[in-house]
């Protein structure tokens, strides 16, 4: 049995856009990534988790700070063995935004120490981690080689 | 007229290695009545057990209790990471400083072989649908996807922020420091592994985290370790024989890790270190440049280097070429993890502070065997549990 639809009707064929949600909660997806960590108004100090004081001075006033998208490279291992689960191998770096540290795997990069050097200078990225049952996609962060 | 100090009686390590017919609690009860037999005490002389295991399910201190001896006195159960051992002294020798005690029994125990690669963080996920958990609001998982949570990874990046920092350290000088520790281990009877490597087998083994291969990593093994601590005013009273083995804890010190600026994405193993030997040496009133021989916690060949500098072994941004000089191999100026430290003599987590503390007894005693220091007088012990708490002992040789 054939369903004709009434002339003029005009249907967009085109697959629903999924939701997206970011992996982690100071991961900030829009309007374009970023991370954004709670600031001690006291003292500057960041923390990326939520604290019930700030470790440095003991406030108790926190306010957002976004953080630098682009830094360099202070520390790094290339991880062999992890979690099952994680695709090995993988560059694990410790990086200097703007004064901030950040901890975050390195990605469109070849996972050896011909590629990887300190104090390479690379920039923040996103990609999907996965889907849940709903469609809903986790977007997660890394760092790529900026220049 | 007795002093305030606290002295080692007597003290024991069991071998390190698979101990696959004995459980925790054998290992521990064993340890801790060698090292009562050491110092010619027995249980009933101990006003004070603080015991410590890690990995198990709490209460160690009064199950050793029930195999050696059930007097009723204090037990602390203490659990400090890789701290955990030098913590359990530390307790002994806080309540025999106190006065409330003059005898005080410290043990820590681990089985760990065949455990595997240690990390921090995992979590379950029904994988249907995110959920966020923990203090970052992730919706699974973050080790492996947020950098690495994993042990060698961790401190393969605490070595290569010391290279970026200060240069002169690359893969062939880590793997160096661990060629060093294997060598070490032959000499020691008791080490989990006693096989000597090529540098080129080292670096050439199973890369686990860059710059770490296999060699380089702790070695998860089974062990015990016990030490029996006496005040001075005691000691006194004893007899010359145990008062010319016994060992003075010259500084018994516990820091913990003040904030940093990075502390949150990698821990800072530094800042504490550096603060517990500055306060070590001061109240031992000695030096780094007095010392005779140092055990300090090489969990990774990568963290061995950092610690040079943190212990003021070296100047400030010198350990790579510290190292290079060959001055802490066994006939260097300043011995290093002689016992074949943590990459070879093995690490059973929460034995370690104290088996460090064994170790250097063990040549201030001159008693050392095939690997002793000659004419060794002063000795440093060092350990680092991840979270963090640094431990150090200042141990020095009796005047008798």
């Amino acid at each position: 049995m054939s369903f004709a639809l009434p002339r003029g009707c005009l249907i967009l064929k085109t697959a629903p856009v999924p939701e997206q949600i970011p992996f982690v909660e100071y991961l900030q997806l829009a309007p374009t990534p970023h991370l954004v960590a709670h600031q001690c108004t006291s003292c500057g100090a960041r923390f990326f988790d939520r604290r019930n004081a700030c470790a440095s001075c003991f406030g108790t006033s926190f306010e957002d700070a976004s953080i630098a998208t682009e830094g360099t490279v202070r520390s790094f291992t290339i991880v062999s063995f992890a979690a099952p689960g994680i695709p090995v191998p993988f560059v694990s770096a410790i990086i200097d935004c703007d004064g901030t540290s950040v901890r975050g795997n390195l990605t469109n990069v070849s996972a050896d120490p011909e590629h990887v050097s300190l104090g390479m200078k690379v920039r923040l990225t996103t990609y999907t981690v996965g889907a849940d049952e709903a469609g809903t996609e986790a977007v997660g962060f890394a760092f790529e080689p900026a220049a | 007229m007795a002093s305030d100090d606290v002295w080692i009686l007597g003290i024991n390590m069991t071998k390190f290695g698979k101990h696959t017919d004995k459980d925790t609690v054998d290992l521990a009860s064993q340890a801790a009545m060698a090292a009562l037999a050491d110092g010619g005490v027995t249980m009933a002389d101990m006003g004070v057990i603080a015991a410590g295991c890690l990995m198990g399910q709490g209460g160690i201190a009064q199950m050793i209790q029930k195999q050696i001896g059930q007097t009723g006195i204090p037990a602390y159960n203490v659990s400090n990471a890789c701290a955990t051992g030098a913590t359990a002294l530390r307790v002994a020798y806080m309540s025999i400083k106190s006065g409330e005690c003059d005898f005080g029994l410290a043990v820590g125990v681990e089985k760990l072989s065949g455990v595997g690669l240690l990390s921090g963080g995992s979590r379950k996920d029904d994988g249907k649908t995110w959920n966020r958990a923990g203090r970052y609001g992730a919706v699974a998982a973050t080790d492996g996807r947020i950098g690495t949570d994993t042990m060698p990874g961790v401190f393969a990046q605490v070595g290569m922020e010391y290279a970026h920092k200060y240069g002169g350290a690359d893969f062939a000088l880590f793997a160096g420091i661990s060629e060093k520790n294997h060598a070490h281990s032959t000499l020691n009877p008791l080490a989990a592994y006693q096989k000597r490597f090529t540098l080129d087998e080292i670096m050439n083994d199973m890369m686990i985290a860059y710059p770490n291969t296999r060699a380089m990593c702790s070695a998860n093994c089974d062990g015990g370790a016990a030490a029996v601590l006496v005040s001075d005013a005691k000691l006194k009273t004893l007899s010359l024989e145990q008062q010319r083995r016994a060992v003075k804890i010259s500084a018994s010190i516990l820091t913990s890790d003040p904030y940093q600026e990075a502390c949150q994405v990698l821990p800072d193993v530094n800042t504490l270190t550096r603060r517990a030997a500055e306060q070590a040496y001061a109240k031992a009133g000695i030096g780094p440049e007095d010392l005779d021989l140092v055990e300090l916690h090489d969990c990774f060949a990568t963290a061995e280097l950092v610690h040079y500098d943190n212990l003021m072994l070296c100047e400030p941004g010198g350990a790579a070429d510290f190292f290079k000089s060959g001055a802490t191999w066994r006939d260097g100026s300043m011995p290093v993890n002689v016992s074949g430290g943590l990459e070879s003599k093995g690490h059973p987590i929460a034995a370690t502070g104290i088996a460090n503390v064994w170790e250097v007894c063990h040549h201030l005693r001159n008693e050392a065997g095939d690997r002793q220091i000659q004419g060794a007088k002063v000795g440093l012990a060092h350990v680092i549990g991840l979270g963090s708490a640094c431990g150090i002992h200042i141990l020095e040789k009796s005047g008798l």
